[in-house]
């Protein structure tokens, strides 16, 4: 009998939780999606999600090419979303459709959705007009991955580009996004976005220009 | 001052060691790991024989520090029986604080490392900067 009721009394207790946890995640779709308010998730939750999704895909890839390939893909769907959510809350802003008012969109409103700060530097290549570079010294993302010895190539940073890549895109300014791992002193994860537009983009651009 | 590290994971295997200072010589690997095996048997044994505890007090959690002339062992046991063991001086009397973070560095840049297999030998550079920093400061 006494076991009896200890297993009632348990029971009652997780029904309880159970009754908490819903009512909160109830509370969670009821919030206002344009509330300024920045919603932060824990880094700890984060790097763990993060992790496994880094570790699943390594498990269905042949190469570091294609896990960089797969962590763009995610980093997209999140971009679409990210790029509504900052439209919508971010009352300031309005569509931009020239290329260098939607770098600053990303370098500025974005990354501060994403990761509360502004990003380090943005720039124009030397080398080519139609290559950007957008700078985080330490993305917080990446704050706890070490990339092992044999992979050195491979940039976690996929991820950060696939967001940026699809945001690009949203804007009407597609461009191939990589990320590469630049390690400065005191600064081993920092990461440089690399942006590099379409030739119609470049184009439309040029005309933009000349009717101006 | 820490003069070496070694983590054990739960069953007993070597995951990590690193030594900090030259007063110390370099165990082979092979030494290393039987040192690991060792410690973590006689560890285990220590908890069963320590004089039976009251019922409802929890259970004796083994070997804390063990003493030399030279030199001073802690261990710090966490919850999920990974085992950080200090080779220290003698001023050290307690290290339970640096074990502590040292567990927190493993949290961190252990496990929240996607290149990291579980039970596995830590390979992380970031940790083994930290680690060193945290050592350092100590």
């Amino acid at each position: 009998m006494a076991t009896n009721t200890q297993a009632q009394t348990q029971a009652q207790s997780l029904m309880k939780l159970d009754n908490k946890a819903s009512k909160r995640s109830a509370m969670l779709l009821e919030q206002n999606v344009s509330r300024p308010r920045r919603d932060r998730v824990g880094l700890s939750a984060f790097a763990f999600l993060f992790a496994e999704i880094i570790r699943y895909s390594q498990n269905r890839v042949l190469g570091i090419q294609e896990l960089e390939a797969k962590l763009s893909e995610v980093g997209q769907r999140v971009g679409v979303r990210v790029f509504e959510l900052a439209m919508w809350r971010e009352k300031t802003v309005h569509r931009e459709t020239r290329v260098l008012q939607t770098l600053v969109f990303i370098n500025t409103v974005v990354w501060r959705v994403l990761f509360d700060k502004q990003a380090d530097s943005l720039e124009r290549s030397t080398e080519n007009d139609d290559e950007y570079m957008i700078t985080d010294n330490e993305p917080a993302i990446l704050k706890y991955i070490s990339v092992p010895k044999e992979m050195t190539s491979f940039s976690p940073g996929a991820f950060i580009s696939g967001i940026v890549e699809a945001i690009a895109c949203c804007c009407q300014c597609p461009a191939r996004v990589t990320s590469h791992v630049v390690p400065a002193d005191g600064l081993p994860l920092r990461t440089v976005i690399l942006l590099k537009f379409d030739s119609e983009v470049m184009d439309r651009e040029k005309q933009l220009e000349a009717s101006k | 001052m820490i003069h070496a590290l070694f983590i054990i994971n739960r069953s007993g295997g070597l995951i990590y060691h690193k030594n900090f200072s030259q007063h110390i010589v370099q165990l082979s690997s092979n030494e290393a790991l039987i040192f690991a095996g060792t410690f973590h048997g006689i560890h285990a044994l220590a908890s069963k024989i320590s004089p039976a505890p009251k019922r409802d007090t929890p259970r004796d959690t083994g070997i804390q520090t063990i003493d030399t002339k030279n030199f001073r062992m802690h261990c710090f046991q966490t919850p999920t029986g990974i085992k950080f063991i200090a080779v220290t001086d003698l001023m050290q009397t307690q290290l339970t604080g640096a074990l502590g973070k040292m567990y927190m560095l493993y949290c961190d840049y252990a496990l929240k490392n996607p290149f990291y297999n579980l039970e596995m030998p830590i390979r992380s550079e970031m940790f083994d900067t930290k680690l060193l920093q945290l050592v350092q400061a100590h």
